[in-house]
């Protein structure tokens, strides 16, 4: 414990006199004050990342005692072409609708940037989705994508296209639910974005302007490179927030057709819950784990070439 | 934040040399730009209002007058009998009293653990403080998804399956609520409580009667972040309920649209899906600007 003093320096420990009396009542009052709260984080967060370790080396149905199998429950992962179908899925989602929910929030959030009659009403507008609740907003979507019913063939069927059979046809599916998520989450990115802009000096805007810089070069040479550090904090909680993605699969799809919007997390709960085989969801957990570490670590490997100030904040 | 934007300009060459434009001209460019934006936003803010007004009309047609196409847009008579007669199929009252039994313990357990546990970060030094303050840094990595399954073991062990409890209990802590309150506190001056520390005042009296009341801004960003996400959690409550008087509105939701695969009664599941989208909606509005504030701040330490 004795090591750990460096660490407050600071304090005003040293400032007065009376210290050990002082040190002991800190030292008694801050484990109080974290007690409950450290407690709590031990038992709910710790307890299952020890239990994962030990499941992922076992075989269990939920009933009986738990098989140890060594690395048997990867060695059937990487026979099941179902992992790899649904990982592949996950990625698929990931890596298209976060991009372009991205893309899109952008140039929304440059939108509602402007001073103008109104702007206050549409941010609350396209920021209401992310508030809804997803089982909600997928089954209201759910029916808007809906073929003979839905509004969407509908509106496509006023300009002569024959709309597909949306949540039922494989090639379309996954772009539906794509549609549905950025339709839901690009308020959020929006948002955050709209508050990089305005944390942007306007005596910055207006100099450039001063040294003649048009709209798009103020946007190219002072915005984009101002907001790298935005782009960076959105695209590394998108990536984490879409590989966990649940919700509307389950509702819209129910992971159909032929498992085409199955995700890994949908794959997941359905190896532990519906046919109880523990151990091989925990270790599927595990490896959906490593593949969001493994892609949040190489956002942060190539930020500095990148984002803004990034060596200097880390 | 201010820091890095004014770094950055400094260091970037002038963009040209070119004259300005004239007032006038940019005046006017600057008026046709806001008509653009603001047709353009039309149209986009349609496309993310037709969603909720559709769930609105629908929940008022009856069945027949949902399967029809063309869609008919409004219904021939608004049928609030719809409400009633879900009220009939589901116990609506009862899946709004979970929701809400689940969602304000949680704040209310949030609320009091994050800002002891800020306070003993923020405002206490002590050996061990940093240490555990890591491992706090450290579990807030872990995604939900991935110990879902433990969890679950750990609440069958605790006899929670099927219960209130195995909603509320975990919910209680969050890393990110003590980390919240922690950033927050720390930037409260020290002089404030040294004044109060002469007179004698522990920290229990610091805590509650100088650090709380200058937090009242946090505590409600942190409150309705909380309430919002157990009014709307799915997968967790889908893993540990599965008794119908225990279900919230969203697990009751999925139930009553899946619950009839064939002959879904659409317009019955959109007046449900009001009942549980109107209370989050109004929360939000009420709350929008400590919301909102959540948002920024969270997304800005995150970025700088």
């Amino acid at each position: 414990m004795a090591a750990s003093a460096p660490a407050f320096p600071q304090g005003p420990v040293a400032s007065r006199g009376g210290m050990t009396g002082r040190r002991r009542r800190n030292l008694i009052a801050g484990y109080a004050f974290l007690i409950p709260n450290l407690l709590g984080v031990l038992a709910f967060s710790l307890f299952p990342i020890a239990t994962t370790i030990y499941l992922t080396f076992h075989e269990w149905n939920l009933s009986d005692t738990p098989v140890f199998n060594g690395l048997q429950n990867f060695v059937l992962m990487a026979g099941d072409s179902l992992f790899w179908k649904t990982l592949g899925n996950t990625f698929y989602y990931t890596f298209v609708a976060v991009p372009v929910a991205v893309f899109l929030a952008f140039w929304l959030a440059l939108l509602l940037d402007r001073k103008m009659r109104g702007v206050l009403s549409f941010r609350v507008i396209y920021f209401l989705p992310h508030v809804t609740l997803t089982v909600a907003a997928s089954i209201i979507w759910a029916w808007i994508f809906q073929a003979e019913f839905g509004l969407i063939n509908w509106a496509l069927s006023k300009i002569n296209v024959d709309g597909p059979y949306w949540l039922t046809d494989s090639r379309w599916a996954m772009i539906s639910i794509i549609i549905m998520s950025n339709w839901k989450g690009i308020g959020y990115a929006m948002l955050i974005f709209l508050a990089g802009l305005q944390g942007i000096p306007a005596e910055l805007l207006d100099a450039a302007t001063v040294d003649g810089a048009n709209g798009w070069r103020r946007l190219r040479h002072v915005k984009v490179p101002l907001l790298t550090p935005t782009i960076f904090f959105i695209l590394t909680t998108s990536f984490i927030g879409a590989f966990q993605a649940f919700d509307q699969f389950m509702i819209m799809t129910n992971g159909g057709p032929a498992f085409a919007t199955t995700p890994l997390v949908l794959y997941i709960y359905r190896n532990g819950f519906a046919y109880f085989k523990m151990g091989y969801a925990t270790s599927m957990a595990a490896i959906l784990f490593l593949c969001i570490l493994a892609i949040t670590l190489f956002q942060w490997s190539v930020a500095r070439r990148w984002v803004y100030g990034f060596d200097m904040d880390n | 934040m201010n820091t890095i934007s004014t770094e950055a300009v400094q260091g970037r060459p002038a963009a040209g040399l070119g004259a300005g434009t004239s007032p006038m001209g940019t005046e006017r460019s600057r008026l046709l730009g806001n008509l653009g934006a603001w047709g353009l936003l039309s149209l986009g803010g349609i496309i993310m209002l037709v969603p909720f007004l559709w769930m609105v009309l629908m929940s008022f047609k009856s069945l027949d007058e949902v399967y029809t196409f063309p869609p008919q847009i409004l219904p021939n008579q608004f049928l609030f009998s719809n409400y009633a007669e879900v009220w009939d199929q589901v116990p609506v009252a009862r899946f709004f009293s979970n929701s809400a039994t689940v969602a304000i313990s949680a704040t209310l357990g949030v609320l009091l653990t994050s800002s002891l546990g800020g306070y003993s970060f923020a405002r206490i030094d002590y050996p061990g403080r940093n240490t555990i303050f890591l491992l706090y840094l450290s579990t807030m990595m872990i995604p939900f998804a991935v110990i879902m399954i433990p969890l679950f073991v750990q609440m069958r062990m605790l006899g929670w399956i099927n219960s209130l409890y195995a909603l509320i209990v975990p919910g209680l802590f969050s890393a990110w609520g003590t980390f919240l309150m922690r950033q927050f506190m720390m930037g409260i001056p020290k002089e404030l409580e040294e004044a109060a520390e002469i007179d004698g005042c522990g920290h229990f009296r610091i805590y509650s009667t100088i650090i709380m009341p200058l937090c009242k801004p946090v505590l409600a960003t942190l409150a309705i972040f909380t309430f919002m996400g157990f009014w709307n959690d799915f997968l967790w409550p889908l893993i540990v309920i599965s008794s119908r008087d225990l279900k919230t509105l969203p697990l009751g939701l999925a139930g009553f649209q899946q619950k009839v695969a064939l002959n879904t009664p659409w317009h019955l599941v959109m007046a449900l899906a009001v009942v549980s989208v109107l209370p989050i909606l109004l929360i939000f509005i009420i709350g929008q600007k400590y919301y909102v504030r959540g948002i920024v701040t969270s997304g800005l330490k995150g970025a700088a």
